[in-house]
């Protein structure tokens, strides 16, 4: 936390919990469109999003997010009528998600390029927000650091691959934290690597050359 | 600094024997890897749009999204302007500009959360009429804001800042004690009297329930801005006349804490309780056609 957590962020209102944190929720979605326009998006809004949420924005404030809007850009308070007019197919609906934070929502999300993907994630207060599960697999992280996500096939030595080259070609860069978590044995599987500082974007690249990765996607402290 | 106690903020500005801003400045560029001045260009941008959003939400016209609200501002500067009011011209137009802020952030405006979104207009309610009213320089209130900004944080990780947590005393308290702090600094007052202020502002506010009419940052979440301005004023203007608390801030923080934690869920930003289970509550957010 530092002085800006506090006295911050600058934000299009109602509320950091449901406006800000829900912007920023989209705009995870939006980084695992992975450059790509999103086209289609199936929001279930879940405990106090559903049940408060219209009145608060929470709906324009996913979808600017989805589209690459920040929380402080104007443009949040018109984001569905610009939705509309991007030809954005989009739906929202209530359902009660068990076991998660009070205010989570799950999007589903299709891309201009006929990839799909799924994120799980909750506004916990002031606009911070953490995010539990993409694409089926369980991850854990939030805005507050710069995460890459790493889409991979479960095979020994991808970790070792990745992580090494972090080492010998990025030396400054430190892991904060890392997790892992897999579909099934074999299968799909997805790397959370946390650092303490922000990685170039050419680290990104060079991740997706490595045998056995699918993607790469590196998600800004927000 | 861990910013873990008030005390360790007092402490370390009685040491170098400056200002708790000036000693927050100066770690908080260290521990974000940047320069002083990069810190203070930031906040003088946030300081700008809580300038901005005074005026926004001052419009007469202004409405909240689901309706409910809107103009509280633009009456209570039309108030205050007419000299005839009971708090005197500076109190009321520092409730006006905390109305006005408070209105922006209801009906979609840009704001800067400090430290939400809900409380939002306490802060700039009290350093913009400082500055405009009092003659305080820009440059100063910016740096109040530092001190501001680090009383929130011992707040956040002390206590709370989410009314979900911890009720409307961990939102609205937070901001006066915040802006309470920040008042007595620019008054010339000592680190130990920016302590005090805070403490006597957590002391007035202990218990204060989060229960928003319809589950929106609408009733009673913007008029508890102004009245929250007024309690920053007050708990200043004691301690500078010399009064101490006699508990301890960190000492009030951790009651806070217990109290946040005994408040029921119906408390806490569920709109099941307080203002909001209230018949005329019900009765507004049913004819509110935003609420889905």
């Amino acid at each position: 936390m530092n002085v800006f957590d506090i006295i911050g962020p600058v934000m299009i209102g109602p509320s950091s919990s449901h406006t800000a944190g829900a912007v920023r929720i989209g705009r995870v979605v939006n980084k695992l469109c992975d450059g790509h326009d999103p086209v289609k998006i199936r929001i279930t809004l879940s405990g106090s999003f559903a049940e408060t949420g219209k009145g608060h924005g929470t709906d324009k404030a996913l979808l600017a997010g989805i589209m690459g809007f920040h929380s402080y850009s104007p443009d949040v308070k018109d984001a569905l009528s610009i939705a509309k007019d991007h030809g954005l197919d989009y739906t929202f609906t209530n359902e009660d998600i068990r076991g998660a934070h009070p205010n989570t929502a799950k999007i589903d999300f299709e891309t201009s390029d006929g990839k799909s993907g799924e994120v799980l994630a909750s506004s916990i207060g002031g606009g911070n927000i953490t995010v539990s599960r993409v694409n089926g697999m369980k991850v854990d992280f939030n805005g507050s650091s710069n995460t890459i996500l790493v889409m991979h096939m479960d095979k020994p030595g991808v970790i070792a691959n990745v992580t090494n080259m972090m080492h010998w070609q990025y030396e400054d860069l430190n892991i904060s934290n890392f997790s892992l978590s897999r579909q099934e044995k074999g299968g799909e599987a997805i790397m959370t690597i946390v650092t303490d500082n922000l990685p170039p974007e050419t680290l990104i690249e060079d991740i997706r050359k490595i045998d056995h990765v699918i993607n790469a996607i590196l998600i800004r402290r927000l | 600094m861990k910013y873990e106690s008030i005390q360790e903020l007092v402490d370390e500005a009685v040491k170098s024997n400056e200002k708790i801003s000036t000693v927050v400045l100066r770690d908080q560029a260290a521990a974000m890897d940047k320069t002083e001045l990069e810190l203070l260009e930031k906040m003088e941008i946030d300081f700008d749009v809580m300038k901005q959003s005074v005026i926004t939400g001052g419009n007469k016209d202004l409405k909240s999204m689901s309706g409910l609200t809107g103009g509280e501002g633009f009456l209570m500067r039309e108030y205050a302007d007419s000299k005839n009011t009971l708090c005197g011209l500076f109190l009321a137009g520092a409730m006006s500009r905390a109305l006005s802020v408070s209105g922006c952030n209801a009906a979609m405006g840009r704001i800067v959360a400090a430290p939400t979104a809900g409380s939002c207009g306490i802060i700039p309610g009290c350093l913009i009429t400082m500055c405009e009213d009092r003659g305080v320089s820009e440059k100063d209130a910016i740096m109040s804001l530092f001190t501001a900004g680090a009383f929130g944080m011992v707040i956040a990780s002390r206590a709370s800042i989410a009314g979900a947590e911890g009720g409307c005393q961990a939102e609205c308290g937070s901001a006066a004690a915040m802006a309470s702090a920040a008042l007595v600094e620019l008054m010339g007052g000592t680190p130990g009297q920016c302590a005090d202020a805070c403490a006597l502002v957590v002391a007035s506010q202990l218990g204060l329930v989060c229960d928003p009419v319809g589950g929106l940052v609408e009733i009673p979440c913007i008029k508890r801005n102004a009245t929250g301005v007024m309690l920053a004023f007050s708990c200043a203007d004691m301690v500078l006349a010399g009064i101490r608390s006699k508990i301890p801030a960190d000492e009030c923080l951790d009651a806070m804490r217990a109290v946040g934690d005994a408040l029921p869920d119906s408390l806490r930003e569920t709109a099941k309780g307080g203002l909001a289970a209230t018949p005329t509550a019900k009765k507004l957010s049913q004819n509110d056609h935003s609420v889905p």
